[in-house]
């Protein structure tokens, strides 16, 4: 009865991580089908897809502006994700809570309002319509993941060691760049991996603010609005692939975080 | 601040050395906490101000005017349109906070008590991936799947179940909203429910509580804040989402972020997008007090 019990819910749970996963694999398997329409019985192997997305100047720009916004907007939000977290640990200060609320609140803001704050903010000073004023909006937007990474990773360093390194004589500086970054090393290229993955998959902040400068999910979004059309698929296709190795890179820095902290533990 | 104390000085001389080495610690300081402070500031804090004080502004022959009006709100407050879209964006949110809460919790029990540790590591790995993987390509796969030709009715037509009629439907949009929520929400349950301590609910065990009502009396209750925080996020995930109601509802009827989309982009209003947007700041902002009330609350005289 137990084992019966055990059976069911592992099935139930099988059957809820298919729904989740079945639009991420059923876009990479269509995106190799030969017919128009995505349906079964498949209808044989073929590039043809990609080739057709390879030789779109606008979904290439697309990816241009993607890579490009995703590029700058992980090295200035991992910065400031890694700044915040700092001071988290560092310091006591009347207003921390607003301090900490401010770095960490954007994502519980939904993007569509996001974008249109940003939209009407950035045309009074004539950022909207500019990769700039995406990436503005992404920074925002990513830079708590970046804190919320870096702030886990300090949580297992002894706040002690740099004091003792401090009342040593050595400057806050050379403690910095000698003991806290080589700590966070991995958590701050988790956070260079997450944020970009977060930038690369944005797609309403940049569909309100990109004007002509399409980046690559704006392109999708337009896309959706048109015709089925199995190009979608190998767009997809591509999009996940860079997205999956991002998280993934992220995720393996900090299982390795996380599995030194549980063997400390136990 | 909790500055580590400077040596003890005797002399002038390393007086001013003190004071100086003060200084470069304030500059230190200030070098890391300025920087996100600002930025938060100039491009999330002054944009959400000014699209609230932008509600208060007109619109004359197509051009912005600095204004303090209270038009918008009176047209958008008092317009038919809005107040189907807010019932119907509320309602829905609300009901896939209840169907996604509903549906991850014995997923989520089974990740924190039935599977290995390395297995439910893997899980949440796996779990954490679709959050952050492009969401309208989801959708259209999700369009496919339900589209009339697609292979959920190739399934179902055979055997006399179809067609299914999903696409441009309410429930098209719950669907898509389940897409974008159930893997937080599994997620935030299976942390919940792991950190319920394992000794009570083997006391429970041990003193004959039957499984159910070991869920129900012991799980849920000890895990009461961690699943109210899952279903709350799933609540304001849907309510903000525009690509779920469009391509899978059909923007039929309109939900609070397709009126402001639809303002923004083609009605080129943006001071009543904004009101929009404002009401739904509120909105979310009320729930979430509700939410942390209910999470933090009052025990019912347990304990």
């Amino acid at each position: 009865m137990a084992a019966l019990r055990r059976i069911l819910l592992i099935a139930y749970t099988a059957l809820l991580f298919a729904f989740i996963f079945a639009p991420i694999v059923s876009t990479i398997v269509f995106s190799f089908n030969a017919d128009r329409f995505p349906s079964l019985p498949w209808g044989g192997f073929s590039l043809q897809w990609y080739a057709a997305i390879f030789n779109d100047a606008t979904i290439q720009r697309g990816l241009v502006n993607s890579l490009i916004v995703a590029g700058v907007t992980c090295v200035i939000a991992t910065f400031l994700g890694f700044s915040a977290a700092y001071i988290d640990y560092r310091y006591r200060f009347l207003g921390k809570s607003v301090y900490l609320a401010l770095a960490a609140l954007p994502p519980t803001v939904p993007v569509v309002i996001l974008g249109v704050a940003l939209l009407t903010f950035e045309g009074r000073i004539g950022l909207s319509g500019t990769l700039t004023g995406i990436i503005v909006g992404h920074v925002v937007l990513s830079t708590p993941f970046a804190m919320a990474l870096v702030r886990m990773r300090l949580a297992d360093l002894d706040p002690d060691i740099e004091r003792a390194a401090w009342n040593l004589g050595a400057t806050p500086w050379a403690t910095m760049f000698g003991v806290i970054v080589p700590f966070c090393l991995p958590a701050i290229f988790a956070a260079i991996f997450l944020t970009a993955a977060v930038s690369f998959d944005e797609f309403m902040i940049a569909w309100f603010v990109s004007g002509v400068n399409e980046t690559l999910p704006v392109r999708v979004l337009a896309m959706l609005q048109g015709q089925v059309s199995p190009r979608i698929n190998a767009i997809g296709a591509i999009v996940f692939a860079v997205s999956i190795t991002l998280i993934v890179f992220a995720q393996v820095l900090l299982g390795s975080i996380a599995g030194r902290a549980a063997r400390r533990k136990g | 601040m909790s500055e580590p104390l400077p040596l003890p000085d005797t002399a002038s001389e390393p007086a001013r050395a003190a004071s100086s080495r003060w200084a470069n610690r304030a500059r230190y300081a200030v070098f890391w906490g300025a920087p996100p402070a600002l930025w938060q500031a100039a491009f999330f804090l002054v944009p959400l101000c000014f699209l609230i004080a932008m509600t208060f502004w007109s619109v004359r022959n197509f051009r912005l005017a600095p204004d303090s009006t209270l038009a918008n709100w009176t047209f958008i407050l008092t317009a038919g349109f809005f107040r189907n879209a807010y019932v119907y964006t509320f309602w829905l949110s609300a009901l896939t906070a209840l169907i996604a809460s509903l549906a991850a919790f014995p997923a989520a029990y089974t990740l924190a008590y039935k599977v290995s540790p390395a297995t439910r590591r893997l899980m949440i790995f796996m779990l954490v991936v679709p959050f952050f993987t492009s969401y309208p390509v989801r959708i259209y796969s999700t369009q496919i799947f339900f589209s009339p030709q697609g292979i959920i009715n190739t399934v179902l037509v055979p055997l006399g179940l179809g067609p299914l009629q999903v696409l441009n439907t309410p429930t098209g949009t719950v669907v898509g909203y389940l897409v974008l929520t159930l893997p937080l929400v599994v997620l935030l349950q299976t942390f919940a429910l792991s950190n319920v301590p394992r000794i009570l609910i083997e006391a429970a065990h041990n003193l004959g509580c039957g499984r159910f009502r070991t869920i129900w009396q012991v799980i849920i209750p000890s895990a009461r804040i961690g699943l109210i925080v899952a279903g709350t996020f799933a609540f304001v995930l849907a309510f903000g989402d525009y690509v779920a109601p469009t391509y899978l509802g059909g923007s039929k009827p309109p939900t609070l972020s397709i009126l402001i989309a639809d303002q923004v982009k083609s009605g080129n209003n943006w001071p009543r997008a904004s009101v929009v947007a404002a009401t739904m700041i509120l909105t979310l902002m009320m729930v979430m007090l509700v939410m942390i009330a209910l999470a933090y609350g009052r025990r019912k005289g347990r304990g």
